[in-house]
């Protein structure tokens, strides 16, 4: 087990998360970076999916029970064990006893810290994500909480630290425009991919309100409530559009003007409040075979 | 690794036609018509022209595409499908679903879902006064009517229902509530809903019900789903 000394902001438990039941509502929810979650599981030689924690800005401090191997992912931050530094992106062995500190991220937003086996937690509709919007899944990490652990698996590790690409300061995000791009001018379609747009600080795990050129529609009057993706750059009458992230709402009756490129999902996760960003036309249309 | 050199951002993102189906005369189900839209890398909108195509829709691609499309999802007037690995081209795309059988998959015969009411909530003299009628033949319209779940969204198990007699229709209050209490049976404009959890709201409140619509430890988690009629029982 693992004992929560202090949860942190927040911190949430997450796995890739619940596909399959948006017709009924359910978002998928899921790792807002789903590419760090995948190298901390990976580092562990655990399963790609199995669920971690998902720190926000400020890391939360726990107290291990048992020997484990952790590995930290994601988001920049300085932790310690006891009062040994931790590095990022490698497995890492504790012992029990010990005490996993991470401190604010210098660069990114959310840190993953997976232990070897998994947490092991209820499955709500196959997954272990804490979902914001709707409250399905656990709840954020509570001081006092103590986390199960999962079975070791049969294979080792077999990597000693990962090559990480430093995040990027003000990321260009490949963009592909639709489905619903002819509701705006082009005026507004050449704005979005020449713009500087700036995170605002009212954002989450649903999604990214984003400051920047207001996006003028050629069309008015109301969308029917339409199935909406992850990435999904939806604009309200305001013309300020909001990125969805991985709790968005199943369906919405904004207009998307263009999508993020899947690929480029797990950067948008890692966006803090204040950054910066642009757009690009993502090339092939997003689609590398 | 371009997918058919279909015009890009100046043409306001990639919109194909499907049209296999050649020069057929026109069918309320007919496939062969329908226009698809990019929806990022994974994902497709497909525009119908009315509900039941949409259910149709969405019930022939989940068994045409089954595992290899993770979402289908109904809209007011679309179907969205999103892949979890990468999907076919447009152009596929657009003439796999000009082979769907719609006729075929247009038949639901699941019996209507009956949810009891108690006709007691807050807003009903209100949407009375505001409709012009008295609260007994507000009452009396509204578990008369035979309601279609349209779609879902906005809470798992949310459905939005057709359906409701056109004296009913009203927009949304001005003032929405902080809290709707879970089990709230409401209006809005066309749609009728019944809230399965408690969650801020700007419909107009006119019952409730003991049903509970979600459970996601119960199999089915959602009682309600596109295509499912319901019929409400006053108590």
């Amino acid at each position: 087990m693992i004992e929560v000394l202090d949860p942190g902001a927040l911190t949430t438990i997450q796995d890739l998360g619940r596909p399959g039941w948006a017709h009924l509502g359910v978002p998928r929810s899921g790792a807002a970076d789903p590419r760090s979650l995948r190298l901390a599981n990976r580092l562990l030689a655990n399963p790609g999916d199995a669920a971690a924690l998902e720190t926000t800005l400020l890391g939360p401090r726990l107290r291990l029970e048992v020997d484990a191997a952790v590995a930290i992912t994601g988001a920049v931050v300085e932790a310690r064990a006891g009062d040994r530094p931790v590095p990022m992106n490698a497995p890492v062995y504790l012992c029990a006893g010990q005490t996993l500190e991470l401190g604010a991220a210098s660069a990114g937003l959310r840190t993953y810290v997976a232990v070897r086996g998994g947490l092991d937690c209820k499955l709500t509709l196959g997954s272990a994500s804490t979902d914001i919007l709707t409250g399905l899944g656990p709840r954020p990490l509570r001081r006092g909480q103590r986390l199960a652990i999962g079975p070791t698996p049969a294979a080792f590790p077999d990597v000693d630290v990962a090559p990480i690409p430093a995040l990027e300061l003000e990321p260009r995000l490949g963009i592909v425009f639709g489905p619903r791009a002819d509701w705006f001018s082009a005026a507004a379609r050449r704005a979005l991919t020449a713009a500087v747009y700036t995170v605002s600080d009212t954002s989450n795990r649903i999604g990214l309100r984003l400051l920047g050129p207001e996006l003028s529609r050629v069309r008015d009057g109301e969308l029917g409530s339409e199935g909406m993706v992850a990435g999904a750059l939806q604009v309200p009458p305001a013309g300020n559009p909001i990125l969805l992230l991985a709790d968005h709402p199943t369906t919405g009756g904004y207009p998307v003007i263009a999508v993020l490129a899947t690929a480029d999902l797990p950067v948008a996760g890692q966006l803090r409040p204040g950054q910066r960003l642009r757009f690009r036309e993502a090339p092939g249309g997003g689609r590398i075979r | 690794m371009s997918d058919g050199g279909a015009p890009p951002a100046a043409a306001g993102g990639e919109v194909v036609r499907s049209a296999a189906s050649g020069a057929g005369p026109s069918r309320e189900h007919d496939a062969g018509e329908l226009e698809v839209r990019r929806a990022g890398d994974r994902g497709f909108l497909v525009e119908v022209a009315e509900h039941g195509q949409a259910h149709a829709l969405a019930a022939a691609a989940r068994r045409r595409f089954a595992e290899r499309v993770e979402d289908v999802v109904p809209g007011a007037q679309t179907v969205l499908l999103r892949w979890g690995d990468p999907p076919p081209t447009l152009a596929e795309l657009t003439a796999e679903i000009a082979t769907l059988d719609l006729e075929a998959a247009a038949v639901d015969s699941r019996p209507p879902l009956t949810i009891p009411v108690r006709y007691d909530g807050p807003d009903l003299p209100a949407v009375a006064g505001a409709l012009g009628l008295g609260v007994d033949r507000l009452i009396e319209l509204h578990s008369q009517g035979d309601y279609l779940v349209a779609f879902m969204g906005f809470a798992p198990g949310f459905a939005y229902m057709t359906g409701s007699a056109p004296e009913l229709h009203l927009p949304r209050r001005q003032d929405p509530r902080a809290r709707v209490p879970g089990g709230s049976v409401a209006m809005a404009s066309t749609y009728t809903a019944v809230y399965p959890t408690s969650a801020p709201g700007g419909w107009h409140l006119l019952g409730h019900t003991d049903i509970v619509l979600f459970d996601p430890d119960r199999e089915p988690p959602a009682l309600l789903d596109a295509g499912r009629r319901v019929v409400f029982e006053p108590r």
